[in-house]
């Protein structure tokens, strides 16, 4: 639903957006606007579902296939012990509208594949990467720039996480870093070699801001630079990359020139 | 020689990034790799030489989210 600047309500809740310069009721308006497509309610959809949920987003996407599951509740905030069991897609749901019924929540209990990918996109203006596998990071990467829509990345592993903006077309894109997924099995998923929970928070929240900063238009997007963060040292840096001329997706001279589905990740741990 | 790899200054052996990689047994294909903040593909490593002073970034795949 819109900002509504007449109602009393509207205006209280987000008062502390509105007090800020660079959001203003205009910024607000355009929150109240924007619809942003989630991808994976898990670890990082967590938060980002919360913070854009709080702060007002008009219409936020909801796309996981999979149930609740006792062993997501360590960082997966959005669901609790009694949603086990239950398609995260409706335990988000619920709570995005508990926090704040004035969002639109558009929820899909499936997989996102090369199929369905662009139509699904194609209804938002921001994408929001919240998936644990390479295909599926490769798929949104491939999608959001065929649709040219912005995308924010996000990867959490161990005590390691990183977030990305990708503006298609206009900044690097994963595949100008990494021009394929890895060897299928070569890298560890989150659910093979752990992660810290909070980790997922902080991450997430940097995706939520950079998604808030793209819709007001203010500040400046994390594009063309990783932002890497050791949890360990507690320490960020910042890794300045470019639009690669040989990227195999954004170049001027592209192999990749429609969607195709990844080969699927063979996991060697599975937990039920 | 003396390098700046993932911005700690290190005393490494070869004079390729490949070598660098092989060194730190650190699988090629497994890493993105900037010399001097430019990206180089995959088959330019053995041929990028490094000298003293050189800085470079190891851009390992991170994937979870779950
Ligand atoms: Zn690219």
């Amino acid at each position: 639903m819109p900002f509504l600047p007449d109602s009393e309500e509207q205006v209280t809740r987000y008062s502390r957006h509105i007090l800020l310069p660079e959001v203003g009721g205009k910024g607000q308006q355009k929150i109240g606007q924007a619809k942003v497509l989630i991808v994976g309610a898990g670890g990082l959809g967590s938060p980002v579902a919360f913070y854009l949920a709080a702060a007002g987003v008009g219409m936020i996407g909801l796309i996981d296939s999979d149930a609740v599951d006792l062993s997501n509740l360590q960082r997966q905030i959005i669901h609790q012990t009694p949603d086990i069991g239950r398609p995260k897609v409706g335990s988000a749901k619920a709570k995005i509208l508990a926090l704040n019924p004035s969002v639109a929540v558009e929820t899909y209990d499936r997989r996102l594949t090369a199929e369905n990918a662009l139509d699904l996109i194609g209804r938002y203006d921001i994408v929001v990467d919240g998936v644990d596998s390479f295909p599926a990071k490769f798929l949104i990467n491939d999608a959001c720039f065929f649709a040219r829509k912005p995308l924010v990345h996000g990867g959490i592993l161990r005590f390691d996480g990183r977030v990305f903006t990708i503006l298609p077309g206009q900044s690097a894109c994963l595949r100008c870093i990494f021009k394929q997924p890895p060897p299928p099995g070569s890298v560890a998923s989150c659910q093979e070699a752990g992660v810290i929970g909070a980790l997922a928070g902080v991450i997430g929240t940097i995706q939520a801001t950079e998604v808030l900063k793209l819709i007001v238009g203010k500040g400046r997007p994390l594009t063309d630079r990783l932002l890497d963060y050791d949890a360990r040292e507690t320490r960020f840096r910042e890794i300045k990359v470019a639009k690669n001329p040989r990227c195999p997706l954004c170049s001027e001279r592209p192999e990749i020139t429609r969607l195709v589905d990844l080969e699927p990740e063979v996991c060697a741990v599975r937990t039920a | 020689m003396r390098v700046t790899i993932n911005g700690k200054t290190e005393e490494v052996s070869g004079s390729t990034v490949l070598e660098i990689l092989r060194a730190k047994d650190v699988s090629p294909q497994m890493v993105a790799v900037e010399l001097n903040s430019k990206m180089l593909e995959r088959e330019e490593l053995g041929s990028a030489l490094v000298k003293d002073g050189d800085a470079i970034e190891l851009l390992f795949y991170l994937g979870g989210g779950d």
